[in-house]
C-alpha cells in the first residue's frame, strides 16, 4: 500500500532533470556560501537568523521546494486553463511595479512584500513561456501565416517592453529567446540568419568607423550589382531591394546606431558595450569583468580548492553571489570543475528538448522549448559575462544565483514542465 | 507544423552545443593557457604588512632610561560605518567644531575611501585620550583609538642630544641609503636617534596578509609560512650622567652658552648643554607639530646645540695649549720666564697685559696663574718662529697641525650629527687672509686665545682631556656600549683608540697643570675650588666682536672656564662658556666648578648650595632677548605631561 502509493506520487517523472536540478542548486548554494564565508562565522546562528544570502538562499530553496510540490500535485490541465490568466496577471504585476516599484541597485523592478524584495520581471517569464505555449496551440493558430507570427511576437515582447521601462535591460533581453522556440516551431530560418546579420551589422556599426563602413557597404552594393547585372537586367526589382538593402545598411549604421547610442541607452549600458568590444580601457568601467576574469583565471586547471579562492572570498568580484556566481566555480574548482559544471547545464539543456520531443501536445513542447531557451538564454549570457565575451548584463545563472525571486521561478518553470512531462499521454491545449 | 520536425532541433541543438564549446575554449585560454591571471589575484589579494619592532632605548651611565617608549593613540574613522553617533560631544572633546568635523571627515573619505580606516586626530594629549577613552561608546560604530609607540622622556633634558624620531621626509625616501624605508615610517631626524638609527631601530619584519577588495587585512596568508619576525631594537647605554645633564640645564637657566663635560680616561661624554634649551618631549608625538617652529624660530633658538654648533674665540683657556705646544715643540722649558712690563711690544705694537709687576711671568707656572698675555703671546712666536721649521710659513703650519692634532680646525668626530669643524689659522689661511705678506706677529693674538681662531666648547673640553690624560685622548662620544653588539658594530670602534698627540716630557705637563692649579687657588678661577679636589682650570675671558652692517662692534665679552679635577687620575674635563656674561671667574668657572663637583661627589656641597641656587636665578641673557623668547613657557607647557614619580 505504501509503496503502491510512492509509486503512484513519483509516476512519470523525468529523473535525469529532476536530479539536475537538485544538483545546480546545491552546487548554487554551496558556491554562494563560498563567496560569503569568512573563517569564524557562526554558521548555524547564520543560518537561523537568516543574515547571509547562503542561509536565505537555502529559505528560498526551501520555499521553492514547496511550490515544487505543489505544482507536482496539480493537475496538468490547470497550466493550460491558467496560460492566459497567468500572462494577464503578470503584464498587471509588471505594470504595478512601474507604479509602486522599489529602486534596487538603479533597477525600478523590485516589489517589497511583508519585508522580502520580489522581482516580477523573473515570474513573468513563466507567465510569457505559459502564455506562448497557449496560443501556439491553440487550434485557431496558423503558424504559417504571418499575423499569428505577430500575435505570437508580441505576446513575448510586451513584457520585455515594460521590463525595458523599468530599466532591466538585461531580464528584458532573455524575452528574445522565446524566438527561438518560435523557430522550433516553424518561424522561418531565414529570420535567424536575418538576426544574425542584424548582429553582425550591429558589431560592425560599433566597431568600425561608419564613414569606413558606409564606403564598404557602397563597395558591396557596386560589386554585387556588377556581378548580377544580367538578373538585374531581366528583373528590376532585384536593383531596388538591392539598392534598398544597402539604403538600409547605410541608414542603420550612420543614424539609427548612434542615435541609439546616445539617445536610447543609458551611460553606463554604452560604456560597459564598449568594454566588452575592446573600445574602452577605462578601469573603473573593466573593473567588474577584469576582477571577475581574474578570478576564473587564477583557478588554473584543478582550482585553488573549496573555500580557498582569494579573489571569490574577499570581495574582489563584485556581485559576487548574484550574477557573478560562476567566479567561485571557475576560481575554486578550475578548468575541470567549470567544465563539469557547464557540462551539466548542457546535459539539463538537451534533456529538456528530449523531453520536449517526446510530447504529444503542442503545449508541452512548446513549454519545454521556452524552458530550455531561457535556461540556454541565461547561461550563455551570465557566463560570456563572467568572461569577458559578452558585456556586463545583470542577468542570474538560473538555480545557482542567490536569488528568491530568480529560483522560485526556475523551479516553477522546470516542475511545470516535469508535470507535462509525466501527463505526456494527454492532449493538452 | 510537424510535430518530428528533426531538422530544427538539431539546429537548436546545434547552437547549444556550439555556445558551450565557444564558452569552454575561453575557459580553457583563460585558466590554463593565459598565466597572468593568478599573478594578478596575488597582486589583488596579498598584502605585506610591515611589522614594526620596538625601538631601542637609551640609558645613562648609572642605568637610568632617558627615554621610554610610550603608548600614544590615534582616533581612527571609518567613515562609511560612522553611523548615529553622539557628534557634538566628540567636537567637544577634541575641540573642534561642526565644520572641522566635516571637513576631517571629507579628508579621510579623499585619501583612503570610505570603508579604510584614517587616521582623525593623531596623537592624542593624554587628557583627550582619557575623556575619549571613558566616552568611547558614544562614538561607535565608526570611531576607533589606535595605540602609535611614541618617545617620551622622563628627566625632559638632553633634547639636542638625544635627537627627536619623525617622519621620513620624500627627500629621504629618494636617498638609496634609506631603501628599506616606507612612506609614513619613523626615522631618527637627528642627535643620537639620527647616528643610531640602525642600531634602534632593529629590523623589520614582513607579515604576509591575505586582503579583501577594500584592502582590509582577512588573516594570515598560508598561516604565515613567509612571514619574517620582526627583531627589537637595541638598546644605547651612554656615557652621559643624565642627573648631571639635569644640573648643566638648570645651572644655564636664562643663559646662552654650553657646557661640555668629559671623562678624560674614556672621551665619554658626562654632560652637554646648550644654552638656552628645550624639553625634549616638547618635540615628542604631536607635540612636534605644534611646537616645532615655536622652537626654531625663539630668539634663543634652543634647537641649536651650541656644544657642538657654536665658535668661541677661546680667550685665555687658549694659554695652556700654546704653552703645550711650546712645550712640545722644545723651545722653551718650564723654567722659561719673560719679563712683561703690562704689555707687549715686540710686534711694534703696544697688546695690553693685565698685570705689570715684575715676575708675574717669571716661569710657565707663574705666568699661568697670571695669565699673562704677553708670555703666550710669546711663546706662540717662538713656536712659529722656531729655527727648525725654516721660516713662518712652515712653523704656522707646525702650529697649525698640533692644533689640528688636539683636535682643533676639524671636526672631532663625537657621535652626534651636525658638528662644527671651527677654525685654526694654518698657513693657507694666513696667505689668503694676508695677501702672502705675514709673520708671527700678524696674528700674535692667537697665542692669548683671542684673533682668527674659532673652538666649540666640546673642542675646548676635549683639549682639557689631553692636559689631564697628560698627551693624549679618546674621540668624544655619548653611546658607551650597545646592548647585545657583535663584531658586526663596528660603529663605536673608533672611539676606543687613543689619540696621542703631545709626547712633552712630565715636568713640561706638569708645569702646565700646576699653572692651571694655581688659576683655580689663588688666580683668576678661586671661584671654582672644591673641597678636598684639587681642580685645575684656566677662565677665559673671550672678546666677542660681532659685524653689524659694515662696523665691527665690540659686544659684551663671554664668559669662559676650561678645567679638569681632581688634579691626579682626573675624573671629569669641562669646558664651560657663558655668551656675553663678561669675565671668565663671574659665571663660567662657578658653573663648571659646580659640575664637577656633583660629578665627582655625586651632590653639590651646603656650603655651596647658596652659589648653585644664584647660578639658576641669574640669567646672563640681554632683557630684550628674554622678553621675546617663548621657551619658557613651552617648556613648562609639557612639564604637567610628566608623572611626577618619574622624576
Amino acid at each position: 500500500m505504501n509503496r503502491r502509493s510512492q509509486t503512484k506520487l513519483t509516476q512519470g517523472i523525468d529523473w535525469p532533470i529532476f536530479g539536475l536540478y537538485f544538483a545546480l542548486v546545491f552546487i548554487g548554494l554551496m558556491a554562494i556560501f563560498a563567496a560569503e564565508y569568512r573563517e569564524g562565522d557562526n554558521i548555524m546562528q547564520n543560518i537561523l537568523h537568516l543574515q547571509k544570502n547562503y542561509a536565505r538562499q537555502l529559505m528560498w530553496f526551501g520555499v521553492s521546494i514547496v511550490l515544487a510540490s505543489i505544482i507536482w500535485l496539480t493537475d496538468s490541465k490547470f497550466f493550460t486553463a491558467m496560460g492566459n490568466l497567468a500572462y494577464a496577471f503578470g503584464i498587471i504585476l509588471l505594470l504595478l511595479v512601474l507604479a509602486i516599484g522599489k529602486d534596487v541597485k538603479g533597477s525600478h523592478s523590485w516589489l517589497t512584500i511583508g519585508g522580502f524584495q520580489f522581482q516580477p520581471a523573473e515570474l513573468t517569464k513563466l507567465c510569457a513561456n505559459l502564455a506562448l505555449a497557449k496560443y501556439l496551440s491553440s487550434l485557431e493558430t496558423d503558424f504559417n501565416k504571418l499575423r499569428s507570427r505577430l500575435i505570437a511576437a508580441a505576446i513575448v515582447l510586451i513584457p520585455a517592453a515594460i521590463i525595458i521601462l523599468q530599466d532591466e535591460t538585461g531580464l528584458a533581453l532573455v524575452y528574445f529567446s522565446f524566438f527561438l522556440v518560435m523557430y522550433r516551431e516553424g518561424l522561418p530560418g531565414i529570420l535567424l540568419v536575418i538576426a544574425f546579420s542584424g548582429i553582425v551589422l550591429v558589431l560592425s556599426a560599433l566597431l568600425v568607423d561608419k564613414n569606413i563602413l558606409f564606403i564598404i557597404f557602397t563597395a558591396i552594393t557596386a560589386l554585387v550589382v556588377y556581378f548580377m547585372r544580367r538578373e538585374i537586367k531581366r528583373k528590376r526589382s532585384r536593383l531596388a531591394m538591392i539598392l534598398g538593402v544597402w539604403l538600409f545598411c547605410s541608414a542603420f549604421v550612420m543614424f539609427v546606431v548612434p542615435f541609439i547610442f546616445t539617445k536610447v541607452l543609458k551611460d553606463y549600458q554604452v560604456r560597459r558595450i564598449e568594454v566588452m568590444l575592446g573600445k574602452e580601457n577605462d578601469p573603473k568601467a573593466t573593473y567588474n569583468t577584469r576582477q571577475s576574469m581574474i578570478a576564473i583565471g587564477s583557478g588554473g586547471l584543478f582550482g585553488k580548492g573549496y573555500l580557498k579562492g582569494t579573489q571569490t572570498r574577499f570581495d574582489f568580484v563584485p556581485e559576487q553571489s548574484t550574477d557573478f556566481i560562476f567566479c567561485t566555480i571557475g576560481e575554486d574548482f578550475g578548468f575541470v570543475g567549470s567544465v563539469i559544471f557547464i557540462g551539466i547545464f548542457l546535459a539539463l539543456l538537451l534533456r529538456i528538448i528530449f523531453v520536449a520531443e517526446r510530447q504529444r501536445s503542442t503545449f508541452s513542447r512548446v513549454y519545454a522549448y521556452g524552458v530550455a531557451s531561457i535556461i540556454f538564454f541565461h547561461l550563455s549570457i551570465n557566463i560570456c559575462m563572467t568572461i569577458g565575451l559578452a558585456p556586463v548584463i545583470g542577468i542570474p545563472l538560473p538555480l545557482v544565483s542567490y536569488g528568491g525571486s530568480s529560483l522560485m521561478t526556475f523551479t516553477m518553470l522546470i516542475f511545470i514542465m516535469l508535470r507535462l512531462d509525466a501527463d505526456r499521454q494527454m492532449v493538452l491545449r | 507544423m510537424s510535430v518530428y520536425n528533426q531538422p530544427r532541433k538539431r539546429v537548436i541543438q546545434f547552437i547549444i552545443i556550439a555556445m558551450v564549446s565557444i564558452i569552454i575554449t575561453r575557459l580553457f585560454f583563460l585558466q590554463i593557457v593565459d598565466k597572468q591571471y593568478s599573478k594578478l589575484a596575488d597582486a589583488n589579494a596579498v598584502l605585506k604588512k610591515v611589522v614594526y619592532p620596538s625601538r631601542g632605548i637609551i640609558f645613562d651611565r648609572k642605568g637610568k632610561s632617558i627615554l621610554r617608549n610610550d603608548a600614544m593613540y590615534d582616533l581612527v574613522v571609518t567613515p562609511r560605518s560612522v553611523k548615529g553617533i553622539d557628534t557634538v560631544q566628540l567636537c567637544k572633546i577634541l575641540n573642534i567644531d561642526r565644520d572641522e568635523f566635516v571637513k576631517r571627515i571629507s579628508l579621510a573619505i579623499n585619501r583612503n575611501g570610505p570603508v579604510r580606516q584614517s587616521v582623525f586626530a593623531s596623537l592624542l594629549p593624554p587628557e583627550v585620550y582619557g575623556q575619549l577613552q571613558e566616552n568611547m561608546y558614544l562614538f561607535q560604530p565608526g570611531f576607533e583609538l589606535i595605540l602609535r609607540p611614541v618617545r617620551s622622556y622622563p628627566y625632559g633634558t638632553a633634547a639636542n642630544i638625544l635627537g627627536y624620531i619623525g617622519e621620513i621626509s620624500p627627500a629621504m625616501l629618494k636617498d638609496s641609503a634609506y631603501a628599506s624605508y616606507q612612506s609614513g615610517d619613523y626615522i631618527g631626524l637627528t642627535g643620537l636617534e639620527k647616528t643610531y638609527e640602525s642600531v634602534l631601530m632593529g629590523q623589520r619584519g614582513i607579515q604576509y596578509l591575505v586582503r579583501d577588495n577594500y584592502n582590509r587585512p582577512q588573516g594570515p596568508l598560508e598561516n604565515g609560512a613567509y612571514d619574517t619576525a620582526a627583531i627589537a631594537g637595541r638598546n644605547l647605554r651612554l656615557a652621559l650622567d643624565i642627573e648631571l645633564q639635569g644640573l648643566g640645564e638648570r645651572l644655564m637657566t636664562g643663559k646662552i652658552g654650553s657646557i661640555v663635560a668629559i671623562d678624560p680616561s674614556t672621551g665619554g661624554i658626562l654632560a652637554m648643554v646648550s644654552g638656552a634649551t628645550y624639553d625634549p618631549n616638547l618635540l615628542s608625538g604631536s607635540n612636534r607639530a605644534r611646537n616645532f617652529a615655536k622652537l626654531v624660530l625663539d630668539t634663543t633658538n634652543p634647537v641649536y646645540n651650541r656644544g657642538i654648533q657654536a665658535y668661541y674665540v677661546p680667550g685665555s683657556a687658549m694659554k695652556p695649549l700654546s704653552a703645550l705646544i711650546a712645550l712640545d715643540e722644545g723651545v722653551i722649558t718650564p723654567s722659561y720666564g719673560y719679563p712683561c712690563r703690562g704689555a707687549y711690544l715686540a710686534c711694534g705694537r703696544s697688546i695690553r697685559c693685565m698685570h705689570s709687576e715684575p715676575g708675574h711671568a717669571s716661569s710657565l707656572r707663574v705666568a699661568m696663574a697670571h695669565s699673562c698675555n704677553s708670555y703666550f703671546m710669546h711663546l706662540y712666536r717662538l713656536s712659529v718662529d722656531a729655527p727648525k721649521w725654516g721660516g713662518v710659513k712652515a712653523g704656522q703650519q707646525k702650529w697649525a697641525e698640533y692644533m689640528h692634532a688636539m683636535g682643533f680646525g676639524h671636526r672631532v668626530g663625537v657621535d652626534i650629527p651636525n658638528e662644527k669643524p671651527g677654525l685654526i689659522p694654518d698657513s693657507a689661511y694666513m696667505n689668503r687672509r694676508y695677501r702672502g705678506a705675514w709673520n708671527s706677529c700678524s696674528e700674535v693674538y692667537v697665542g692669548m686665545g683671542q684673533g682668527a681662531m674659532n673652538f666649540t666648547p666640546l673642542q675646548m673640553a676635549n683639549a682639557m682631556c689631553i692636559i689631564a690624560n697628560r698627551g693624549s685622548y679618546f674621540i668624544p662620544h655619548f653611546v658607551h656600549s650597545i646592548d647585545g653588539a657583535t663584531d658586526k658594530d663596528t660603529i663605536l670602534n673608533k672611539y676606543s683608540v687613543r689619540h696621542v698627540v703631545a709626547h712633552a716630557s712630565d715636568s713640561a705637563f706638569k708645569a702646565v697643570i700646576m699653572g692651571m692649579q694655581d688659576v683655580v687657588e689663588h688666580g683668576t678661577g678661586r671661584v671654582a675650588q672644591i673641597e678636598g679636589i684639587i681642580v685645575c682650570g684656566k677662565t677665559g675671558t673671550a672678546e666677542n666682536k660681532a659685524r653689524i652692517g659694515d662696523k665691527v662692534v665690540q659686544l659684551k665679552d663671554h664668559s669662559v672656564f676650561v678645567a679638569f679635577a681632581p688634579r691626579d687620575n682626573p675624573k671629569i674635563a669641562i669646558a664651560v662658556v657663558v655668551d656675553n656674561a663678561g669675565f671668565g671667574g663671574t659665571y663660567a668657572a662657578p658653573i663648571a666648578s659646580l659640575m664637577m663637583e656633583k660629578y665627582i661627589n655625586d651632590t653639590i656641597s651646603a656650603k655651596r648650595k647658596p652659589l648653585m641656587d644664584r647660578m639658576i636665578a641669574t640669567p646672563t641673557m640681554s632683557a630684550e632677548m628674554r622678553a621675546k623668547s617663548k621657551l619658557d613657557s613651552l617648556n613648562n607647557s609639557v612639564k604637567r605631561y610628566l608623572n611626577p614619580a618619574d622624576k
